[in-house]
């Protein structure tokens, strides 16, 4: 589908919540592309653009703190 | 993105379990598969008895009941009988529902009611530091056995099975996918439904037992995990060291409250 397609090159937008996150690096492990990094004890989107949207930082992070859009 | 805020209390957050604690990762699989479901906020109740993963219900925003260690079934089990038609969470850990509450555990299962269990197995007592639960592997270090763990561990699934559960089935906090298809039947099904989630807790047992990162208890649960399908496959030697995850039971029983009504039914005086 069109619409499917164009949303799904639209670039990720990663959003951190710094008050909720504790830095267990989860997500920064566990990311297959290798787009986030540990600074200051959170999490910091380095890489958006290597971003595949699999979701699996969002679905795993036990604070709820980070979504993919 | 998925919008867990409309779930949740957010007055309570952040929420109070340590960096990389599963229950955080179970609490959210739950959530997205109530919404997958549209189970009614209003109509869903969640009770907890005490421990770490008995905090949930400060999180959730649905009707919640925080109760006595050990007890969250046997409130449960009022909750269900007085309204059937609530879909009814109990929320417990190892401590809670197979030491003290261990009663109250196995007949619930006897009884069959329709109950969904979601007993987080983090291997130890962690809210109160770290000792002995009756899941602590044997040889595992705690605070009550610093020179390793004597005693062999229960076998949770096994014992809801042999007790008489209609639905039993096993998870853990990696396969965060997986583990949302099992409580998404179990939820679904009529008649006690267990998932036992293995979940880590860094800070009560990962810390005693060198994994004190998370990432190294994740890391752990990605490598012991098994499929139930794969797991018939193994001998012996390769399971060592290794569990299975899937539906470890699924049958049909009669249930305990569909079973009151009829009784109830036949009871009533004729007009
Ligand atoms: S969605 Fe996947 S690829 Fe993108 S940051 Fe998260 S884990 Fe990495
Ligand atoms: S998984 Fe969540 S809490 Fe852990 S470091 Fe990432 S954003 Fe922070
Ligand atoms: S002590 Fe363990 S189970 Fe309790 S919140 Fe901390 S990590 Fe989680």
């Amino acid at each position: 589908m069109a619409g499917e397609q164009s949303a799904s090159k639209k670039p990720a937008v990663i959003t951190v919540n710094t008050n909720w996150c504790k830095g267990c690096e989860i997500c920064v492990a566990f990311c297959p592309k290798d787009c986030l990094e540990m600074e200051g004890g959170k999490c910091r989107v380095a890489r958006p653009d290597d971003c595949i949207k699999c979701m699996l930082c969002e679905l795993r992070c036990p604070d709820f703190a980070i979504t993919v859009e | 993105m998925f919008d867990y805020l409309q779930y949740v209390r957010q007055e309570n957050f952040p929420h109070i379990w340590c960096a990389g604690c599963g229950d955080g990762i179970v609490l959210k699989a739950l959530i997205r598969t109530m919404d997958k479901l549209g189970l009614s906020q209003d109509e869903t109740v969640m009770v907890s008895g005490i421990g770490c993963s008995s905090r949930t219900p400060g999180y959730v925003d649905i009707n919640t009941l925080h109760t006595t260690h050990g007890r969250a079934i046997a409130f449960a089990t009022g909750v269900k009988i007085a309204n059937p038609d609530l879909n009814v969470i109990v929320v417990t850990g190892d401590g809670d529902a197979t030491a003290i509450g261990g009663n109250h555990f196995i007949h619930a299962a006897r009884r069959n009611i329709d109950l969904t269990v979601l007993l987080y197995n983090n291997y130890i007592y962690g809210m109160t530091g770290g000792q002995c639960s009756p899941t602590t592997p044997r040889g595992a270090n705690a605070s009550t056995a610093q020179h390793g763990n004597l005693e062999p561990a229960f076998n949770i699934s096994g014992l809801a099975i042999a007790a008489g559960a209609s639905f039993v089935a096993r998870g853990d906090a990696y396969h965060v996918k997986k583990l949302e298809t099992l409580i998404g039947k179990a939820l679904q099904k009529k008649g006690f439904s267990l998932v036992e989630v293995v979940s880590p807790c860094p800070t009560a047992f990962g810390r005693r037992n060198k994994m004190a990162s998370p990432v190294k208890m994740m890391e752990q649960l990605r490598d012991t995990v098994v499929s139930v399908e794969k797991w018939e496959k193994m001998t012996g030697e390769e399971r060592k060291g290794r569990f299975r995850t899937g539906i470890l039971r699924d049958i049909e029983k009669p249930e305990f409250t569909a079973e009151y009504a009829k009784l109830i039914e036949k009871m009533r005086p004729e007009e």
